[in-house]
């Protein structure tokens, strides 16, 4: 299938960029002109060849050195991976859902042989070959959720239902945009959601709630989110803001081009058959401006889209400082033309 | 925008409950005057089902001590400081029985500190009755050390820990009982807001 993996860095000198496939595999995520909160989930299904939506777990040439990069975080900060007691047997869902996933779409990758609860799992691209006995963590050298999200790129956590609501009882949460896992776990689907602006005057949170509550097995949904990163930095922690707020600050208009990026989330949800708890997967995705530049409809769009977003928006996702600059920069490659519906490149 | 911090607790004052075996109340300092306030409108022979633990904290403690007293409740604690009331309280929820109302009166992060409790042996958040009392100061989790630091009324503030310079986010977590604090500096160094008294 060709995945050729790059040896890359999200941090110190930050090596990272997309080759051209990967631009083109980029989940780009506004369908028109101006983008404002919706509720915007869709089914899981499987999307066009080459694309971030082809298989139900997304594997990309940033495979390995998202896995690297994750290792880093968590050695740093084993805060980043935790689970409440009672999430146990979710973690064994999300073992099984991940690897039958990975296995079945890129079997050149990754095999997984089941013989009863004796399991056979090989990863490949990061030398892993192991032989453990489903349910029993004793088997594996971390808990079956650590395990197996250190071998999955993308956020995960892990929600309980009960009482009507979901609650965020588990999770690995190494690359996220401005949300502690340690300060949330535990919490209610709207307690967690509280400091997001605007969206709980519309409904929003109701909405997902209720249809969340609903969701079945074998009928996984996705949606997405985006905010911008600058540097292809992973970690964008609350917990390591004061290391790299200052990026914020090194935006000029030479280097807007290289230094920023935007950062999407394919945030995709399944419902879980032994725990009938919910996975969140929240998978980040980075292109540079440069990259968004290679697709002129993309251009275009965002150019459009950064110049009508609501202030209170630009201000939460931590926009404000660079955002006109940005603006400038992609106004080079806005010639007005009209762009076409959908999220496609023309 | 006027709408209530979604993730944090509600304390819509305490009412009596006429059916539980046993009212375990805890308060401190000026929540006390909120039991004293349920006194004047529960039903006769409450407080003989009822166990009060007081942390006589304030300028007022001796004062509330003695009318708390005189409410005659079952069982009367007076103890020193929050840590101890917390160290009494989880003797006393360990060997609670079903029919136990939970009853906490007093500042936000004392009443935290009984939900941490609560929540530690299994009751449900949304059944304790909470009343906030006295002084509007938080406990505060800095999200970067994960330090706390108690007794905070402005913001932006500096971490006991760890030293940064934070403002508190309108965040709440109950497991921690704690806000969250936030690097206020951190995109550039040194810009800090003027402190504001936001929480006597």
């Amino acid at each position: 299938m060709g995945l050729m993996f790059k040896d890359e860095t999200y941090r110190g000198d930050f090596t990272f960029y997309n080759s051209p496939e990967a631009i083109r595999h980029f989940p780009f995520p506004f369908h028109e002109d101006k983008y404002m909160y919706a509720v915007n989930i869709e089914p899981h299904a499987p999307g066009p060849k080459g694309s971030a939506y082809e298989f139900p777990i997304d594997v990309d040439e940033h495979y390995v050195a998202d896995m690297k990069d994750r290792a880093i975080v968590l050695a740093e900060d084993p805060l980043r991976c935790q689970s409440l007691p009672h999430m146990i047997t979710a973690e064994w869902d999300l073992v099984e859902l991940l690897m039958t996933s990975m296995s079945e779409a890129y079997p050149e990758h990754f095999t997984l042989t089941r013989n009863g609860d004796a399991w056979h799992w090989i990863n490949r691209p990061l030398g892993i070959d192991d032989e453990f006995t489903f349910g029993d963590t004793s088997t594996l050298r971390y808990p079956p959720m650590e395990y197996i999200t250190r071998q999955c790129q993308g956020d995960f956590c892990l929600l309980d239902q009960r009482d009507g609501d979901l609650w965020m009882d588990s999770g690995m949460v190494t690359s996220q945009a401005d949300w502690s896992l340690d300060f949330d776990i535990g919490m209610s689907f709207k307690e967690w959601h509280a400091p997001v602006p605007l969206a709980h005057e519309v409904g929003i949170f109701d909405r997902a709630l209720k249809f969340l509550l609903a969701m079945q097995i074998g009928r996984p949904v996705r949606r997405l989110n985006w905010t911008m990163t600058i540097n292809p930095r992973l970690d964008t922690s609350p917990e390591n803001y004061h290391k790299w707020g200052t990026d914020r600050t090194t935006v000029t208009p030479e280097n807007v081009g290289d230094k920023v990026h935007l950062r999407v989330e394919l945030q995709a949800l399944w419902r879980l058959p032994r725990s009938n708890a919910i996975v969140f997967s929240i998978r980040g995705y980075l292109i540079k401006m440069r990259e968004v530049a290679t697709i002129p409809k993309w251009s275009r769009r965002l150019h459009r889209v950064l110049k009508t977003l609501p202030p209170e928006l630009a201000a939460y996702k931590g926009l404000t400082r660079y955002q006109q600059m940005t603006i400038d920069w992609l106004a080079k490659h806005d010639d007005g033309a009209p762009t076409t519906p959908g999220v496609w490149p023309e | 925008m006027t709408e209530p911090m979604l993730s944090r607790p509600r304390y819509p004052g305490l009412s009596a409950d006429p059916h539980a075996k046993l009212n375990l109340i805890v308060c401190e300092g000026e929540g006390a005057g909120a039991v004293l306030d349920l006194a004047a409108k529960a039903p006769d022979g409450f407080f003989s089902r009822a166990a009060i633990l007081f942390c006589a904290t304030g300028a007022s403690g001796s004062t509330y001590q003695t009318k708390l007293e005189s409410l005659q409740p079952a069982n009367f604690w007076v103890l020193p400081s929050i840590a101890t009331a917390m160290f009494r309280l989880k003797g006393v929820l360990a060997t609670a029985t079903m029919g136990t109302r939970l009853y906490a009166a007093g500042t936000e992060p004392f009443i935290g500190s009984v939900l941490q409790e609560a929540l530690a042996v299994g009751i449900d958040f949304k059944s304790v009755f909470t009343e906030h009392r006295g002084s509007a100061k938080r406990r505060i989790q800095c999200v970067h050390c994960k330090g706390l630091t108690e007794d905070v009324t402005a913001s932006p503030f500096t971490c006991a820990h760890c030293g940064l310079t934070l403002f508190v986010r309108d965040h709440y977590s109950r497991r921690l009982g704690a806000f969250q604090g936030v690097c206020v500096d951190a995109e550039v160094p040194g810009e800090v807001p003027p402190v504001e008294e936001l929480y006597p």
